[in-house]
């Protein structure tokens, strides 16, 4: 049968062939068009509901060049490129929506190791489920190594 | 109708309160001068006079027997500010080719409602009157429902930007499966489905709106395997997964104790159906609220008076309802689909669940200026019929804020349910990443999918299996307007 080969899919675009350069500048260039402020964020923590990725920078509200948010991305994996995800977000400030419009990968380590699953057996057959990233075993640092 | 003044104008003082029968609209139920009021709840009605009935006295008819009125005069009516608790029909419009049908205006003042309660809001509006002799049919049309009395309800529980926040998915149309067969699987079969579907690269899963708790599937059982299947497959993707449980019951306190459960272990998502009732509707909207817990609305028995367009109502009116009432998910229609939807009427739909603000578009089927008064967003869903190669069509007409829900498309799949899952993921993706490029990807839809296939084999045989596939039948539930026609006031 066949099986999904990969192991972290968030984002708009993970089911794709990574993303070039020149697309993922397309990507900002909607973004931007949109009116929307383009971010870089990164993490070595692939839960689901790690909410709170470390920001590379603020929303580059005022940046109307797509090649100058680039550069920030190919800053952003110069540095932590090698054993963290990274991504771009794209905030929409109007009324009624004031939230995360877009949010793709840009980057992932070279080694994922993915989340496991631990179960507690509760009564009445209840399970209770942690998900668990298997690369926060180690601290920070030490992670993907 | 006899009338034994033969009086042709609204009556007022003592002749209006002699014993006896009157017209309807010489009691005061048709006002052609009056001018709704901001706070008024308006609803525009398509009524089918019997016979010999004038337009004017089956729309006065109408307000009258959807608010103060009963067939003879009552002198207790003066014991009341009746003038103001009198439904006022204060326009009526031929339906444009259909020489036996027009629109009626009517006007209700707000207090003859009672606030945060549909239930009551219907028991005027789709009350006694549907059965009223004097019209042949009736059908609700629309509503213009007054902000003042819109504040009075919670709304959606979750509201569409928290739920993608909490699920952590922006940009893109969610994606969704119903499991099959609906019908006859036991837990831990019924969760295969759901485990493999998630995996595949879906958002979602659901439960049928006829899968309750029933001999070969009990309900617990049912939770409890499918929760398995949506943590293994969290777990598997890194991605924020869910499966709507359906706790739909026999008895509200059955249905909360389904909630509870769900709650218990750990779902971020529950499902009612629309057979529940407005009452247990806006009982466990609240309880969603309170709980953090989405909340899925199937439109089950929708179609038995939302279809036919001379009686019943339009589900325009429906979503109106629900957004009020408070769901978080509604199905609202495919265009592209195996079921009714006219794509103009389902845009009308779409727009009533997530726009701040609508203005009058007839050809839509919005006959009202209606603010939202920061009710949250309703996420429609787009279920019935769909596979990926109408991915292009899908995108074009629903939007970004939709979810796509492929049942047989993703688990017909000829390699599988993960296959067909991440053949319809692809699809998906592969589309936004154009449009968001700027390709003309409603024309370029079909190249954009073969290319998006080359690296993709589940896509490729999908396509295979389904690109001749298509829902061509008329809609009967069309616009009565063209889009050239002037909306008037």
């Amino acid at each position: 049968m066949h099986e999904n080969p990969r192991n972290m899919t968030q984002g708009q675009f993970s089911f794709l062939p990574p993303l070039t350069d020149d697309q993922i500048k397309a990507q900002i260039a909607y973004a931007i068009k949109m009116g929307f402020a383009v971010s870089v964020e990164y993490t070595d923590d692939p839960h689901p509901r790690n909410t709170y990725w470390e920001m590379w920078c603020q929303p580059m509200f005022d940046t109307k060049d797509p090649a100058a948010v680039m550069l920030e991305v190919n800053e952003c994996r110069k540095v932590w490129g090698a054993n963290h995800y990274i991504k771009v977000q794209a905030f929409d400030n109007a009324r009624w929506r004031e939230s995360v419009a877009m949010s793709f990968i840009v980057n992932r380590p070279k080694h994922e190791p993915g989340l496991g699953l631990a179960r507690t057996e509760g009564p009445g057959r209840s399970i209770h489920y942690r998900v668990h990233s298997y690369a926060t075993d180690k601290p920070r640092g030490e992670r993907y190594k | 109708m006899a009338t034994p003044t033969g009086a042709k104008k609204e009556l007022k003082g003592a002749d209006r309160y002699k014993a006896g029968v009157l017209e309807y609209k010489v009691m005061g139920y048709w006002q052609p001068d009056y001018v709704p009021k901001d706070t008024d709840v308006i609803a525009l009605f398509r009524i089918t006079p019997q016979p010999g009935v004038e337009a004017d006295e089956a729309a006065a008819a109408v307000a009258g027997e959807s608010s103060t009125a009963t067939w003879t005069v009552v002198w207790t009516d003066r014991l009341t500010a009746a003038d103001l608790y009198r439904a006022k029909a204060y326009r009526v419009d031929k339906v444009p080719n259909s020489p036996d049908q027009y629109f009626a205006y009517i006007a209700y003042d707000m207090d003859l409602f009672e606030p945060d309660s549909i239930a009551n809001l219907t028991a005027s509006i789709i009350g006694n009157v549907f059965g009223f002799k004097a019209v042949k049919a009736l059908r609700l049309e629309d509503m213009r429902i007054p902000v003042a009395y819109l504040k009075t309800f919670q709304g959606p529980p979750t509201g569409v930007m928290v739920e993608r926040e909490r699920l952590d998915k922006y940009g893109r149309p969610l994606l969704g499966a119903t499991t099959k067969p609906k019908l006859g699987l036991s837990g831990r079969n019924y969760g295969r489905v759901v485990y493999e579907a998630l995996k595949g690269g879906l958002d979602f899963t659901k439960d049928d709106e006829n899968i309750n708790s029933q001999p070969f599937m009990h309900w617990r059982d049912r939770f409890l395997y499918c929760m398995e299947a949506v943590n293994r497959a969290s777990a598997a993707t890194a991605e924020v997964k869910g499966h709507y449980l359906n706790v739909t019951a026999g008895t509200v306190e059955q249905m909360y104790e389904r909630a509870e459960f769900a709650k218990e272990l750990g779902s971020v998502i529950i499902m009612i159906d629309l057979v529940l009732g407005y009452t247990a509707i806006q009982s466990i909207s609240k309880w969603a609220r309170k709980n953090d817990m989405i909340l899925h609305l199937h439109r089950a028995g929708n179609s038995t008076y939302s279809r036919q367009k001379n009686h019943g109502m339009n589900f325009r009116v429906i979503c109106k309802w629900m957004r009020m009432a408070g769901v978080d998910h509604i199905h609202a229609g495919t265009v592209v689909g195996k079921l009714e939807g006219d794509p103009l009427m389902v845009k009308g739909f779409y727009d009533t669940l997530l726009q701040p603000h609508t203005p009058v578009a007839p050809e839509l089927g919005l006959f009202f200026k209606q603010e939202w008064a920061s009710l949250g967003k309703c996420m429609p869903v787009a279920s019935g019929g769909i596979h990926l190669g109408q991915m292009h069509q899908l995108l074009h007409y629903l939007g970004e804020d939709v979810i796509l829900q492929f049942g047989g498309g993703t688990i017909g799949h000829p390699d599988g349910i993960q296959a067909g899952a991440e053949a319809n993921r692809v699809a998906l993706e592969s589309m936004v990443q154009a449009r968001n490029e700027g390709v003309d990807y409603l024309a370029k839809g079909p190249e954009i999918l073969a290319k998006a296939a080359k690296s993709c084999k589940p896509l490729q045989h999908g396509l295979d299996t389904w690109k001749n596939i298509s829902f061509n039948y008329e809609s009967t539930d069309t616009p009565d307007f063209t889009p050239q026609v002037t909306p008037a006031r």
